[in-house]
């Protein structure tokens, strides 16, 4: 029902497809979505982006996610992982992916999942410079987002 | 005597130069609340980081309040606002 992973490696999309897709023909919609690493506004003095998180909780607050996704929608099976650690521009940070019988329950859970990752899942980005780290703000307009599901 | 852990993340724990302790409770249990009392207790440094009301804490990994209670072995997180995804 539900696969969960906080890892520093690179993960491969398709074969989170094809896991996904193995449960047809039950189901008739799969929905992916990749996060990505962003340039860094040109701003040249970012070298990279840390990714620190809770060891445990972050786990488990994934987990939650999933269960309570799966209340609300009719999915089948759910996929998230996240990736920790030093990454850079282009780099894969966050996959999440749903499977169900239509594809409103799957790109609504998608949403949803993606939605209260960004504003309850214990993750924090620094940017790292030259003269040191910089810790990252919570943006308003995530907080926002996630407002719409309560 | 009731001894708990504090893990710290972050930003929190860049200011505080602290990602973790043991932590002695002056009594059987107390609140989230008078746990941070007790800790601003250190120093103008501790004040500093949890007067800042986004601060945020999880008692035994489950996000907990300003009235959560906390007792021997728990394991209690103090960290700012998340920014993943």
């Amino acid at each position: 029902m539900m696969s969960v992973s906080v890892q520093t490696e690179d993960f491969d999309v398709p074969a989170f497809y094809k896991a996904l897709k193995a449960d047809a023909p039950q189901i008739g919609a799969i929905v992916t979505f990749t996060g990505l690493v962003r340039e860094f506004n040109d701003d040249i003095s970012v070298e990279a982006l840390y990714l620190e998180h809770y060891p445990g909780m972050t786990e488990q607050v994934l987990e939650g996610l999933i269960e309570e996704a799966a209340k609300r929608w009719p999915i089948i099976n759910a996929t998230i992982v996240h990736r920790v650690g030093e990454l850079r521009p282009a780099d894969q940070i966050v996959f999440v992916g749903v499977n169900s019988a239509h594809r409103d329950a799957a790109f609504a859970a998608a949403e949803y999942l993606m939605d209260i990752l960004k504003t309850k899942a214990p993750f924090w980005k620094r940017e790292q410079r030259p003269e040191g780290g910089k810790w990252l703000d919570a943006k308003a307009s995530d907080e926002k987002r996630a407002t719409r599901w309560h | 005597m009731s001894t708990i852990k504090i893990l710290y993340f972050a930003k929190l724990r860049d200011q505080l130069d602290c990602a973790e302790e043991a932590f002695e409770l002056a009594s059987e249990a107390c609140s989230v609340e008078q746990l941070k009392a007790a800790l601003c207790e250190r120093g103008e440094s501790w004040q500093k980081a949890f007067a800042d009301s986004q601060v945020l804490v999880a008692v035994n990994q489950v996000m907990a309040t300003a009235d959560t209670q906390v007792s021997a072995n728990d394991e209690v997180g103090f960290f700012p606002p998340v920014t993943g995804g």
